[in-house]
């Protein structure tokens, strides 16, 4: 850095590209165009599921990326999309199985034959000792629909255990929940290209420039159209920045805003009266409700202006077609289901439903947000969106899989609740696949001591996580490139990845890794798959008749549509872009449910002690808990660090130490100083790990109903700090070294330019 | 402006640097990002904007007349070529010519490099890579037709006037719709 200040005849912002990130691995370098082979695949990382192609070598190694003319994404990527193969040979990769023979020794690497039986065996000495819930199986929701079926059939059948949750608990449960409970069906209701046709577009809780960049061009061509946006957020978004209508509210008060928008159009007359009485139940309730909801209360509990609240009910109320959208900051809340059923409330009273440019939906966030929850891996469900304590769902599902269904375990307990029985000696072995809890999970220190608490502990991961770090077991998986299979995006379309490459040295998909586990825990006839379409035909079978019926989805039918939205429950059905065309919801009676929803205060309100609201969320650089994003070097350029943003009215200067502290830990981060968040908030990004992790602090309050944790609001205070806390680079294997961009830069702690990062002339 | 250009709209750029990332992957110059984002008003706004060669065309790129090796040529297109490496001595007369601060130096090669609309790509009928993949169509590559047919109260102007001095572009910058001037101010009074 130095150096290039004692070049003063060079302006600023003019690079001499030292500071460039660290390219894939093997450098730069590309071979001629004939030797290069295209391989259409789809991004592993969001719920838009970019189509895109990697390019492959002569020699079969990944070493680029092209645009793909997908319907989905029209050759659009976003940061992370670009350099998602820089992943596939990345040096930080785990090649070999690692094993330690007690808590504290190090890591060693061994054959697959020796982890596998040392799984089997603590699989069957903890379930012989404690019992078969005593060992818990935990997955993701970026693995392919294949891998997450198998996972729930895994923990079922071959560990029959009921303690199996994933990580998108984490993510869309509450509007999972909220879906069920008003449309008996979990999908978003529209696709995306919907969004065309609206006039007034209403996104709530959802950084779409940030966390699901390439989405917003439908946002965009939407306006171009014509239409109105309307963005609830406590912070001024990317998009919230030109939106018709930013409304700026607190943390933890949607459910308040979303009746006060449904009280202004009660008032105004504005009700689609013949649809809320031809197809709906419940209504009494909530218009009750809503009475008490007036925007001077509203704006009170918000602390928005009132005039923005009835502005935003007429835009909605007098649109013929208008669509609304959520994503995580209405849904990770104690009452985030009570959020979302606020919304529906919104949008069935006044009929956007089931038709282009009408309707409703939530934006899933991982890459198969959508099918990771739709077969058997969440503890309360069966393949096809099937109920577990459901007896015509049990005996279905028991039928299909060919075992009795008395030994179909019960549903048992969500992400959180397991940590807690894992603390408490009821859950002594866990095996992890596709999950980072030691950096995604509420209030980390109570995480810490529930891993710690274990008898025993496998993880599967391609990097060495910060969960996988701590395991006794940690077996090296391939990365999306390096399989096939299927995912569902946020629309409900089933896309296919393609695999491009194989496996590094020892690793191998997760789906072969289950199999061998079943096969030396003696279920193996259950799991003889030779490869992922074997596995996705037996998904297709079991979900046949299911609501997420996927019995007509074919690797062909997508290869040649470019996706196929379920239900599809023939091979000749279309599939089912537009749900509710015939404004039936999928209840028997086919009418959509109202439910009255109070606001209430978040779990832990800001207090005297604690007097401001610290929410949390994503940049748009890294992905979730950063293990894939934090090793690549040009992401890391973007946004090095996390950062703690506050309001210009509480004194910092950009850059000055600040300690945020609440009840649960504290951190010290460097100050974003910006007016572009509500000065009684605070934010932090939770990509990273260690000390500055912002998970150290959140709550662990759960929903009743999805148990999704409250990671957008709790309440803390800041100080000025003293020293900037530094950063844990990412576990690295051992015997590697790690690549100088991981570690952080000496002496660099300054915060990014803006909430995306640092400019180009920053760096 | 360019028949078939670019166009920057930064109205609807979301600063997530999808363009600066892309611009590394251009086989003409991989690992080495040509792309200025800058985050502006920061503090008081997440706006930002991506910065590319403008392929000036009246006066005729600024950077080719300075070159004191001749090293900068403008295609017959009007594409603003990068500095020809046989020629280039890395003097950085360009970066101080260039009204928009586009050219980049590297010291140790003592040569320039910048946009030069993606050529291997526009050449074969392909749009550059960060009009591909920016996911706003903040960064445009096509036709002032195709760009109205999408966004038909877009306003555009190729004109970027500093204090006294005006220059036509070969890429476009699109305007907030109802702008009156047809021209953009570059930030001098």
């Amino acid at each position: 850095m130095t150096e290039r200040h004692e070049l003063p005849i060079v302006a600023p912002g003019i690079d001499d590209f030292a500071r460039e990130g660290a390219g894939p691995a093997g450098g730069w370098e590309a071979p001629e165009r004939p030797q290069v082979r295209l391989v259409p695949t789809h991004c592993c990382f969001c719920g838009v599921q970019c189509g895109m192609f990697l390019k492959v070598d002569a020699h079969g190694r990944v070493f680029g990326v092209e645009a793909r003319d997908h319907d989905i994404n029209r050759m659009r990527l976003c940061p992370k999309g670009v350099v998602a193969y820089q992943q596939v040979n990345h040096p930080d990769r785990l090649l070999r199985p690692l094993m330690r023979d007690r808590r504290g020794d190090p890591l060693r690497p061994v054959s697959w034959d020796v982890a596998l039986d040392r799984i089997a065996d603590e699989i069957r000495r903890i379930q012989d000792a404690y019992g078969r819930d005593a060992f818990g199986v935990i997955g993701g929701a970026s693995l392919t629909n294949e891998k997450a079926y198998l996972i729930g059939k895994f923990a079922r059948v071959a560990l029959r255990t009921r303690h199996v949750d994933y990580n998108g608990r984490l993510c869309m449960v509450s509007a999972a929940a909220a879906n069920k409970k008003a449309f008996g069906i979990d999908r978003a209701a529209n696709p995306w290209a919907d969004l065309l046709e609206a006039q007034v577009i209403l996104l709530a809780g959802a950084n779409v420039g940030e966390t699901f960049p390439v989405a917003t061009q439908y946002f965009w061509e939407a306006r171009d159209r014509g239409a109105r946006l309307v963005v609830v957020d406590p912070r001024e978004t990317p998009v919230a920045r030109t939106a018709d209508v930013h409304v700026p509210i607190r943390p933890g008060t949607d459910a308040a805003l979303f009746n006060g928008l449904l009280h202004v159009i009660v008032r105004e007359g504005l009700v689609d009266e013949a649809f809320v009485r031809d197809h709906t139940t419940g209504w009494e309730g909530v218009r009750d409700t809503v009475a008490s909801y007036p925007p001077e209360r509203v704006a009170e509990i918000c602390g928005v202006d009132a005039r923005r609240v009835e502005e935003v009910a007429l835009l909605w109320g007098r649109a013929e077609r208008a669509m609304a959208l959520h994503a995580r900051g209405l849904e990770h809340h104690v009452q985030g289901v009570d959020n979302c059923l606020a919304v529906i409330n919104l949008v069935l009273a006044t009929g956007q439903l089931g038709r282009p440019g009408a309707g409703y939906g939530t934006i899933t966030g991982q890459g198969n947000g959508q099918g990771g929850r739709e077969h058997g891996q969440k503890a309360d469900m069966l393949p096809g969106l099937r109920d577990i304590e459901n007896p015509e769902h049990r005996a279905i599902v028991a039928e299909r899989w060919g075992i009795d269904e008395a030994e179909l375990p019960r549903a048992g307990t969500s992400f959180v609740e397991m940590m807690e029985q894992m603390r408490a000696g009821q859950i002594r072995g866990v095996i992890g696949f596709c999950n980072n809890p030691l950096v995604s999970l509420p209030n980390l220190s109570r995480i810490e001591a529930a891993y710690e608490a274990l008898e025993f502990h496998a993880q599967a991961d391609f990097f060495l996580s910060e969960t996988a770090e701590r395991a006794d077991v940690v077996l090296p998986s391939a990365v999306w490139a390096e399989d096939e299979g299927t995912t569902t995006n946020a629309e409900g379309r089933v896309v296919k990845h393609n695999r491009a490459a194989d496996p590094p040295g020892e690793a191998r998909p997760d789906w072969w890794i289950m199999r061998q586990i079943a096969e030396r825990l003696g279920a193996g006839r259950w799991f003889a798959f030779e490869s992922p379409r074997e596995i996705f035909d037996d998904l297709r079978d079991t979900s046949r008749g299911g609501i997420a019926d996927y019995a007509g989805i074919t690797y062909e039918k997508i290869e040649r549509t470019g996706g196929v939205f379920w239900p599809c429950p023939t091979p000749d059905h279309p599939g089912t872009p537009r749900l509710f065309e015939d404004l039936r919801s999928a209840f028997p009676d086919g009418r959509f449910r109202f439910h009255a929803v109070e606001w209430r205060e978040p779990a832990e309100p800001a207090d005297e002690d604690f007097p401001l609201r610290l929410t949390t969320g994503r940049t748009v650089a890294h992905f979730l808990s950063g293990n894939q994003t934090r090793r690549i070097g040009a992401l890391v350029e973007q946004t090095p660090r996390p950062w703690v943003e506050v309001h210009p009215s509480l004194g910092f200067a950009s850059g000055d130490p600040v300690r945020v502290v609440t009840r649960r830990g504290s951190a010290t981060y460097p100050a974003l100083v910006t007016d572009t968040i509500r000065p009684d908030t605070v934010f932090i990004p939770y990509h990273w790990s260690g000390r500055v992790a912002a998970n150290r602090m959140t709550v662990d309050a759960l929903d009743p109903v999805s148990k999704i944790p409250e990671f957008k609001v709790c309440a803390c205070r800041v100080e000025r700090g003293d020293e900037i806390d530094p950063l844990s680079p990412p576990p690295i294997p051992p015997g590697r070294m790690p690549q100088p961009f991981e570690a952080e830069p000496a002496g660099d702690a300054r915060p990014p330019t803006a909430p995306q990062g640092r400019g180009t002339s920053e760096r | 402006m360019m028949q078939r250009t670019q166009f920057i709209d930064p109205g609807r750029c979301i600063g997530c640097q999808a363009c600066v990332a892309a611009c590394r992957e251009c086989d003409s110059h991989r690992g080495r990002s040509m792309i200025h984002l800058d985050y502006i008003d920061v503090g008081r706004s997440v706006a930002s904007m991506p910065t590319v060669c403008m392929h000036c065309e009246d006066p005729i790129a600024p950077c080719a007349e300075v070159c004191p090796a001749d090293a900068v040529l403008v295609t017959a297109d009007g594409v603003v070529q990068e500095a020809a490496k046989e020629r280039c001595i890395g003097c950085a007369n360009c970066v101080h010519a260039c009204p928009f601060g586009v050219p980049k130096i590297d010291f140790e090669e003592k040569l320039q490099y910048k946009c030069n609309l993606c050529y291997d790509r526009t050449s074969v009928g392909l749009a550059p890579w960060c009009a591909t993949v920016c996911p706003t169509g903040a960064i445009f590559y096509g036709t002032l037709e195709e760009l109205l047919a999408q966004r038909p109260n877009a306003v555009v102007s190729d004109i970027v006037v500093f204090g006294e001095q005006e220059i036509h572009t070969g890429v476009a910058i699109v305007a907030p719709s109802g702008y009156a001037r047809d021209w953009i101010p570059g930030g001098l009074p």
